[in-house]
């Protein structure tokens, strides 16, 4: 009988290391997200256009909001697309 | 109490320049002769919308950083209104991480650098996959004859 302990890998299973997430603001010190610099702004955004998860990019709450209240600011001043494709 | 506050507006693209300085001298006008103080001006010139507004792909921005009574902004924001040359327009309350930053943001257009962002922060975001199940299949040892 095959018994538990004798399971065996061809290779070594790869562990991946994830480096950890952290909040770019938080780390940069920078307290105000601006909305009339949309080349920033577009880092928070996918294709479309549309705002990245936090789970994402790592950004805290704090700033989460902060960034989406300055690309719907930069929506309403056409400096960025409500909806796109190929945004980058 | 006055109160910082900014505003971007768009114009249509047809006007000529000096229909343009009217427009901002109107504006700059309006706001000091209802006891504002202008803090800053920029032009920012003709530029592309990102999508096109009443048929138009492009436009005239300006923008005027004013110090004014909280109860201006709505009138000025009514004459925006009534103006036919205004496409679109903007009023933001600066609070004090704005108004650090707006003078921050001064001081590198003085210098005439164009990154306002500090270094650092420029770099990309990478977005992981998930990595569930490993390639190799875990094979067990026959023990039997």
């Amino acid at each position: 009988m095959a018994q538990n302990d004798n399971v065996r890998y061809l290779n070594p299973p790869t562990v991946e290391v994830r480096k950890k997430k952290y909040c770019r603001f938080k780390k940069a010190g920078i307290k105000y997200v601006d909305y009339k610099d949309p080349e920033f702004l577009k880092k928070f955004l996918n294709e479309q256009g549309k705002i990245l998860p936090r789970r994402i990019t790592g950004t805290s709450l704090k700033f989460q909001r902060k960034v989406a209240k300055a690309v719907k600011r930069a929506r309403s001043l056409a400096l960025l697309p409500y909806v796109t494709d190929l945004l980058k | 109490m006055l109160k910082q506050y900014e505003t971007v507006f768009i114009a249509t693209p047809v006007l000529s320049d000096a229909q343009m300085k009217e427009a901002v001298a109107k504006y700059t006008g309006f706001i000091t002769a209802n006891g504002g103080e202008i803090v800053y001006e920029e032009d920012w010139g003709l530029r592309q919308l990102a999508y096109p507004i009443q048929h138009k792909t492009s436009g005239f921005y300006y923008l005027i950083e004013f110090k004014a009574e909280p109860e201006f902004v709505a009138n000025l924001e009514i004459q925006y209104k009534r103006d036919e040359r205004i496409i679109r327009f903007l009023t933001v309350a600066l609070d004090k991480d704005a108004v650090a930053y707006a003078e921050h943001r001064r001081e590198m257009k003085a210098k005439g650098k164009t990154n306002v962002v500090p270094e650092g922060v420029v770099e990309e975001v990478e977005v992981e996959e998930e990595v569930t199940d490993y390639d190799v299949e875990p094979v067990e040892e026959n023990t039997e004859e």
